[in-house]
């Protein structure tokens, strides 16, 4: 994060390659065209390179590096044309722009295009407000919702004001606070499953706090997160649905939650 | 205590299914993190005392073996004997023999979790030396016949109910009243005259004081000053990563120790050990002697740990972690639990054994945020995942699964095809929006609901869209 984010002018319009993530590709496009509308919105120039598939970060984090560098290098392969990468994930983002240049760190040829390529990825959020300055025009939705801040977001990237920035331009939205917001939920991708009892005694708490919020909807930066936290809620029983922060501010606020029926 | 050859997971679940230990951790992380809360907003500088902190370590883990021997030189200077020690073994085998050569019946012991590190309690027991562990928390342990949970306050896994019970079943006169002040009281009466009754006194410490050859421990309880004062001897153990090079960083170290671990300003009691008693002294020990403890710490330099060594063993990163909290300290089956203990118990005891540490964590950083010497945990957590990938000790499954993932992610148009298969499959065992009874999906579905997909992937719409257009 060398370079001064504001000071950064946007080529007009900037070439953005969206890279919608392999959750949302697969799970819940609709975070997807969200991003592409906000970006749009904008005025960005956005497109969704075809090569693009994951960006390694399960093989990452389970410590099999050789695997992470063979998906860094196609990232970068595909992401390297564009002026912007953008995706509505901070723990994507958070593993192009910190983790790329340690998985490649034996390769100096690559691992200095990991670099170029991280000063200018961005996670959807901190791209609409840091770099594009923009406000979402015109976004009615009239509920009490509630902000978790999923860590690899929160800390790898400092995603924490923006997206409650771009929430309040959204007319009838009322932020509740939520207690423990950057605490993690107990997703940690492959860690859910290799320790799910874990996992769950972590998440029903976080969905005891999501309740006590008082919010009817959950919101987030992370497609991961949220699975995790609207399948507990669900299993508890609890009311409280739950979005991508993306889609409210794109006005899909009022289709299905994640995990309801379309 | 060996723990039975439990599995982590095992050792995990007994955990979670255990109320009054959630309850006893939650109390105890709980404070804990409230008050280091608002320690910090009392404190502004906390950020540069940090960087400050942290830069004095790196230095002095840089020319460790100029400090050690420069305090080797003034500890000796003052009359105090140093002894090395490359093993836990050795280290306490050091002692127990300065304990024989004293003919000491009974020591008396100031909490160090290095003691823990090197098996220093069952040594001594072995040994048949009578040991009384002084701080009140240790003695909670050493009744319950179980190791410490936590760092800071080791028997974090007893509610006061539990002691109050334990007190009854073992003090010679406990209290009458249920309140914390009367167990304290019925603590002190049962201890008050073993403190001085003992032949020797054994502490570890915070900071060895590389210029003047003191050490430095901290204690709420004064049990340190009271415990090492009338012995004839005094040993003190201690890792060769607590140097420092003079008095005034110790206390640039300590006002980060302090807040992270209690959140106080400072600890009740702060004791510089500099040497035995000298002529005209009215108190002191006879004989004062420092181990300086190796065990593994130089390999951590070599082998990419060294960032761990600055560790001054506050406690934050396992009160603010979500899964020590869930956990508690024994299911890590270590000297020391949590992020911290994850990245060291494989120093101490090999991956082979602690694989899962490492493993079952989120890397969400937590840990690292509030760190006083900014070590990152979770990096050096990852690095020991790397090191397991390595050596073969990950299962065949989660390897298998791997390359075939890597495989499909690295040929797009394949992938295409294995996401559409995916999300039609997934789709089949669909109802209600979610997915249920999905083979393979069990480790989700126990705890919570798994949300069914869309009807096709992003990039399928996209390409109609596009073909549209
Ligand atoms: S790793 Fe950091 S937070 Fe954890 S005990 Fe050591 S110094 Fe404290």
């Amino acid at each position: 994060m060398t370079q001064p984010q504001s000071a950064s002018r946007p080529p007009s319009p900037p070439r953005v390659g969206l890279f919608v993530t392999c959750l949302v590709d697969a799970m819940r496009p609709s975070v997807g065209f969200a991003a592409l509308k906000l970006l749009r919105d904008a005025g960005c120039r956005v497109e969704v390179p075809e090569a693009q598939t994951c960006c390694g970060q399960p093989a990452f984090n389970s410590g099999d590096t050789a695997d992470t560098a063979v998906l860094a290098r196609r990232f970068i392969e595909a992401f390297e044309p564009y002026d912007y990468v953008v995706a509505p994930s901070g723990s994507c983002v958070g593993m192009t722009r910190a983790h790329y240049v340690e998985a490649l760190a034996d390769d100096p040829a690559w691992a200095e295009r990991a670099r170029r390529l991280a000063d200018r990825t961005y996670e959807l959020m901190s791209f609409l407000v840091d770099v594009m300055h923009f406000t979402p025009a015109g976004v009615k939705l009239d509920a009490t919702v509630t902000y978790h801040d999923s860590c690899s977001g929160l800390r790898e990237l400092g995603v924490y004001a923006q997206p409650r920035a771009l929430l309040d331009s959204v007319s009838g939205l009322s932020l509740m606070p939520l207690e423990g917001n950057d605490v993690c939920c107990g997703f940690g991708g492959t860690f859910c499953v290799k320790y799910p009892a874990i996992s769950n005694a972590v998440v029903a708490e976080k969905a005891d706090a999501i309740d006590r919020s008082g919010a009817r909807l959950l919101l987030g930066g992370d497609l991961g997160c949220l699975m995790n936290m609207a399948g507990k809620l669900k299993r508890k029983g609890s009311r409280v649905r739950a979005f991508h922060a993306a889609e409210v501010l794109a006005g899909m606020g009022d289709g299905p939650a994640i995990g309801e029926e379309r | 205590m060996q723990e039975a050859p439990m599995s982590f997971k095992a050792r995990a679940e007994r955990a979670l299914a255990d109320p009054t230990l959630k309850l006893a951790i939650d109390r105890t992380t709980g404070t804990a993190e409230r008050k280091r809360a608002v320690a910090m907003t009392q404190f502004p500088q906390f950020e540069a005392a940090r960087e400050c902190g942290k830069r004095i370590k790196d230095h002095v883990i840089a020319h460790l073996d100029h400090y050690l021997l420069e305090f080797e030189r003034n500890a000796i200077a003052s009359g105090a004997k140093v002894h090395w020690a490359r093993t836990a073994e050795e280290a306490s085998q050091i002692v127990v023999s300065l304990c024989r050569q004293a003919g000491a019946k009974r020591v008396t012991r100031v909490k160090s979790m290095l003691g823990e590190e090197i098996g220093l309690p069952h040594a001594l027991d072995e040994a048949g030396i009578e040991r009384v562990e002084t701080d009140l928390a240790e003695h909670i342990v050493q009744l319950g016949g179980d190791r410490p949970s936590h760092i800071v306050w080791p028997s974090m896994h007893r509610t006061r109910e539990q002691v109050s019970e334990m007190f009854k079943r073992s003090h010679r006169a406990p209290h009458r009243e249920e309140t914390i002040e009367a167990m304290v009281d019925s603590a002190r009466r049962e201890l008050r005259d073993k403190f001085l009754s003992a032949d020797v006194a054994i502490s570890g410490a915070n900071f060895l004081v590389a210029d003047t050859g003191a050490t430095c421990t901290v204690t709420n309880e004064g049990n340190a000053e009271l415990t090492t004062t009338p012995p004839r001897v005094h040993i003190v153990t201690a890792g060769i990563e607590k140097l420092v090079p003079t008095t005034a960083h110790a206390f640039a170290m300590l006002r980060l120790l302090v807040r992270s671990a209690t959140g106080a300003d400072v600890t009740q009691y702060t004791t510089f050990h500099c040497g035995p008693k000298q002529p005209g002294d009215r108190d002191g020990p006879e004989e004062f002697h420092i181990v300086l403890v190796d065990n593994g710490r130089t390999r951590m330099l070599r082998e990419g740990l060294k960032e761990m060594l600055r560790c001054i063993r506050c406690g934050a990163c396992m009160n603010h972690c979500v899964v020590f909290r869930q956990l508690g300290g024994h299911v890590y089956g270590g000297t020391y639990p949590g992020p911290m203990g994850a990245v060291l118990t494989p120093v101490f005891d090999g991956l082979k054994s602690s694989r899962d540490l490492p493993h079952a964590c989120t890397l969400n950083g937590k840990c690292q945020e509030v760190c006083p010497v900014d070590i990152p945990l979770p990096t050096l957590l990852r690095g020991w995942r790397d090191r397991s990938w390595r050596e073969g000790l990950e299962p065949a499954s989660m390897r298998v699964g791997m390359g075939l993932f890597t495989f499909v992610a690295s040929r797009p148009r394949l992938y295409r095809l294995a996401t559409a298969v995916a999300i039609r499959v997934m789709r089949l065992f669909s109802r209600g929006g979610t997915v249920r009874g999905m083979p393979g999906l069990g480790a989700w579905t126990a705890h919570r609901e798994f949300p069914a997909p869309a009807e096709r992937s992003f990039m399928a719409m996209y390409k109609d869209l596009e073909k549209g257009q």
